[in-house]
């Protein structure tokens, strides 16, 4: 579970954050929604660490994340799994090894068990005999999977999903949803998922947190969303077509 | 001044931030050994060629400023053996390799920046700076005094082929001119100097790679600039290095 209390963040004078509190449930897929800007992104950003907060906390199972030092951050990202919007696979790697990464840098598995890791988080995405292919060779749908794989790799107990079906056409759009489902329920992980896709949110939406201009400006269950009264969430919602 | 103070604060934060102990030995080794390939293998075609011309043309310049006078004619040789160890072998060598390595390495390092492949690494555990820029920095260590050495070697090979050709010295005067007083230490200040601006070319051109911010403008921009600090480094230093050991 990951808890978040009061976060503030301000890049100069423009005030991004503005005490946004919410908390995230295990096992759960926990959607992050809101329009371009209103700040999802930084948001996530801050939740990992990438972004320094200038206030507030957030705790990972009841540990400050805010608090701790850049080793002890360390040891709570190793827990971490993220699908970044644009997968962030490293070019010079191909699948297999981008895969086999975080294995080789923190675990003490041979070559052969790195491989049949590797493997078995291809076959668990629906890929395989793609070990050998670089990431600018495969498709958008395909590094998606890549990126679910090499985020599952470590067995994370937290995955951050951030647009994970932006750019992809319905069906395989669809089949990355399934996924995030899947693994979320099977690993009983914390799953965050910051996407505009309403589709997505009622098919798999677990707890949503609508963010607007900064601000947390509802938080609930999807079934709810339609009784929430919240003018700025239904605008969302129509502009979405649902 | 304030944003270049602000930018030398900057660099020796970034430059503190790598020395952490590598997460595993062995992969850190590798990216060094991979990095000294392309580093060391891959500028050797450019670094001979530009090495040959330059000793060529400082036998040609010499020898066009002091034939005919009183001075003895190995003289040719001794000052293109001196010149050539003591600044163009280092100097040139290195202006190159911050053009050809440097701008590779602002450019990968840019461009994992905005492809959020450096953000991937932090969130994994791993010192993005320490696992990127380290393994560039040891490895332009141990290549670029290397590079400096064959430089050294050819530049006075081209010097002697040049003069033999051009019947400016014959080949046994420039070999008695290059054995005329020779002091070792030009070497080890050549040396010297090829260990500094080793680590001015990987750091500089690392920093500003880890600094870029956008896309592929700022890509473009920030190995523009890495070239650009870089040879203004190298020179600066090459002042201050000749200063301290030969003034």
């Amino acid at each position: 579970m990951i808890q978040i209390e009061n976060l503030y963040k301000s890049f100069g004078e423009k005030a991004v954050l503005k005490g946004v509190s919410a908390s995230f449930n295990k096992g759960k897929c926990n959607f992050v929604i809101g329009a371009s800007g209103s700040g999802k992104s930084v948001l996530m950003k801050c939740m990992v660490g990438l972004i320094p907060v200038d206030s507030g906390s957030i705790a990972y199972d009841h540990t400050d994340f805010v608090s701790l030092n850049y080793e002890e951050k360390k040891e709570i990202r190793k827990k971490i799994g993220m699908l970044f919007q644009g997968t962030a696979l490293f070019d010079s790697l191909n699948v297999e090894d981008n895969i086999a990464f975080p294995l080789r840098m923190f675990t003490s598995l041979s070559s052969a068990e790195v491989i049949d890791r590797v493997n078995f988080c291809l076959k668990r995405v629906n890929l395989e005999k793609v070990n050998a292919l670089y990431p600018s060779s495969i498709s958008g749908g395909m590094k998606k999977r890549v990126g679910i794989a090499r985020a599952i790799a470590l067995n994370p107990e937290y995955l951050f999903c951030d647009e994970p079906n932006s750019g992809l056409d319905p069906i395989t759009s669809r089949l990355i949803d399934d996924l995030i489902q899947e693994i979320t329920e099977e690993y009983n992980i914390t799953t965050i998922i910051n996407t505009h896709d309403m589709k997505s949110l009622f098919e798999m939406g677990d707890h949503i947190i609508f963010i607007y201009k900064g601000e947390k400006w509802w938080e609930g269950r999807k079934e709810d969303i339609r009784d929430s009264g919240n003018a700025e969430l239904l605008q969302f919602m129509k502009a979405s077509q649902f | 001044m304030i944003k270049f103070l602000e930018i030398i604060g900057q660099y020796v934060l970034f430059m503190g931030s790598l020395f952490s102990r590598p997460e595993r030995f062995n992969v850190f080794l590798k990216q060094s050994f991979h990095e000294m390939y392309t580093i060391g293998v891959g500028s050797f075609g450019i670094v001979g060629l530009i090495s040959l011309f330059t000793g060529a043309v400082s036998t040609v310049h010499i020898g066009y400023q002091l034939i005919g006078g009183l001075v003895p004619e190995y003289l040719i040789g001794r000052i293109v053996r001196d010149s050539n160890i003591l600044e163009f072998s280092p100097t040139v060598t290195c202006l190159v390799l911050a053009g050809k390595v440097g701008s590779a390495m602002a450019s990968e390092i840019g461009t994992m920046k905005v492809t959020e492949q450096v953000d991937a690494l932090e969130i994994m555990g791993v010192n993005s700076a320490s696992y990127l820029v380290l393994p560039k920095i040891v490895a332009g260590m141990l290549t670029i005094p290397i590079l400096v050495v064959y430089a050294m070697g050819l530049s006075l090979i081209g010097g002697a082929i040049s003069g033999e050709l051009s019947g400016i010295i014959s080949m046994d005067f420039f070999i008695k001119g290059l054995r005329a007083e020779f002091i070792p230490f030009s070497v080890n200040f050549a040396l010297i100097k090829a260990f500094a601006f080793a680590i001015i070319i990987t750091s500089i051109s690392s920093f500003h790679g880890y600094k870029t911010e956008g896309g592929a403008l700022e890509v473009g921009q920030s190995s523009t600039r890495a070239v650009v600090y870089s040879c203004v480094g190298i020179i600066f230093f090459d002042y201050i290095i000749s200063e301290l050991l030969l003034a």
